[in-house]
């Protein structure tokens, strides 16, 4: 059984829906106990990084979030992704889950390079230029575009998590990994088959 | 690269899929789950289904329409026509959609936009402008109507879209009244105005007959993505093709 972490933010539906298709049980909670008995558990949301983590508090769910993301495999999704890391700038300094080390910031409003100015929120389909080989990118080639929404991105302390990069003014990591956590900034549930690809791959993880 | 988007729109009442020109004239063609799912093998990067339900009653309808294109769409959904309360958004964001698109409601009460981005966060709010070109001498300026583009709001455009972006709003979806089913082309000026003064991506919306306007609304419009309705909807181009087109006139698309 798949464990989806319901605290209050986002979509989950989507996440759950594309997980059945794919013909994987899941199933939506906000209970501890459930993250805990589960075999593999998702962090999905949008919205803001503060937000999230004092929701994560008042359910009780961080002790649970941190264990799933050291014993089973652990699939953080957009702000899921954010929440992993250890603190973000996003409405002032703000703690995280603290399982990777490093900092969530903002994109630039302009391309560092000067040039074309950059619409805030990076909304759409990039490109992905995967680096090392996660499992979740297994039979996806290099280049492949996923669906992103959000105005901050991690700056990992250790760039060896990183296995997929995307270009947005910046170069920032659109996707890490150590095992069991996998993450990605952009949605794989809103990605077509590229997104459930990826699903599938962490099914069979 | 960030891609250009194409988003096909289909116009939805009571659950059918209709397309009005000029927003009369409607001619019914269609499930609106078949077609999302042929939109969405075609390569469409996202889908709007504007709901022209007028009755009340008949609101409901619309929430079983996104349940199921969710079940087998998986790609990003917006839903506008005839939000008014946070509650109709929740609605909506739980039977599936990604965004919803406001319009009158925001018109009415631009306090509904920060509420509603609050509530669900920007990324999902959209704010639809229907503009239109008012004539005269001077610069060129355009006025935001409301009601399906009958009613003048009394506010310029530009500035409106700059207020909403204030208040919260993720995107705009810039329809011009003006070219709104004539097929002859987006008003590039008033898309490019729009662009290139907010920092939020833009929609363009209205008058898409050709191959030509959809690169022309992305190079000289600026816009971040293009809407068309009928072109998509009576084959008259595929998604498919247009991208080809697009990459091949230099435009970063997702093929």
């Amino acid at each position: 059984m798949i464990a989806i972490t319901d605290y209050g933010m986002g979509n989950l539906r989507s996440v759950q829906k594309a997980l059945e298709r794919l013909g994987a049980r899941a199933v939506i909670t906000g209970e501890a106990t459930v993250l805990r008995e589960a075999d593999k558990v998702v962090l999905p949301g949008v919205g803001a990084f503060k937000d999230a983590m004092a929701e994560l508090d008042a359910r009780g769910l961080v002790p649970a979030l941190r264990e799933a993301a050291r014993d089973k495999p652990f699939l953080g999704i957009c702000l899921g992704l954010q929440l992993l890391f250890t603190e973000s700038e996003e409405g002032g300094l703000h703690p995280g889950l603290d399982v990777l080390a490093g900092r969530i910031v903002r994109f630039p409003s302009a391309s560092p390079s000067g040039g074309e100015k950059l619409k805030v929120p990076h909304m759409g389909w990039n490109s992905l230029r995967f680096q090392g080989g996660s499992p979740l990118f297994s039979g996806l080639s290099n280049g492949v575009h996923a669906y992103f929404v959000h105005s901050y991105y991690a700056q990992p302390g250790d760039a060896s998590v990183v296995t997929a990069w995307t270009d947005y003014g910046v170069t920032f990591a659109s996707a890490v990994m150590r095992p069991p956590v996998y993450a990605t900034q952009f949605h794989p549930e809103k990605s077509q088959a590229v997104g459930l690809r990826m699903l599938e791959n962490f099914i069979n993880l | 690269m960030l891609a250009k988007r194409i988003i096909p729109c289909l116009d939805v009442q009571d659950g059918r899929v209709v397309k009005g020109t000029k927003f009369v004239d409607l001619r019914d063609a269609g499930d609106p789950v078949e077609v999302a799912a042929l939109y969405d093998r075609e390569g469409a990067d996202e889908l709007t289904f504007l709901d022209i339900t007028a009755s009340h009653e008949g609101r409901g309808i619309i929430l079983e329409v996104v349940r199921r294109t969710a079940e087998q769409v998986f790609m990003p959904l917006t839903v506008g026509g005839g939000i008014r309360t946070v509650q109709d958004i929740r609605d909506l964001l739980n039977a599936g959609a990604d965004k919803v698109s406001i319009n009158t409601a925001a018109v009415r009460n631009v306090a509904f936009v920060s509420e509603a981005s609050d509530r669900f966060g920007s990324q999902c709010i959209v704010v639809a402008i229907d503009a239109k070109r008012v004539s005269g001498e001077g610069p060129a300026r355009w006025e935001v109507f409301t009601h399906g583009g009958r009613r003048p709001a009394g506010m310029d455009a530009l500035e409106w879209g700059e207020t909403v972006q204030a208040h919260g709003a993720g995107e705009i979806l810039l329809t011009s009244m003006d070219c709104d089913g004539t097929k002859n082309g987006y008003d590039l000026e008033l898309t490019r105005r729009m662009s290139d003064r907010l920092q939020i991506p833009v929609i363009a919306s209205g008058g898409a007959g050709s191959l030509d306007h959809l690169a022309d609304v992305f190079e000289r419009g600026r816009a971040d993505a293009a809407l068309a309705a009928s072109i998509f909807h009576y084959r008259e181009l595929s998604i498919r093709q247009v991208k080809t087109f697009l990459r091949a006139r230099g435009v970063p698309v997702r093929l």
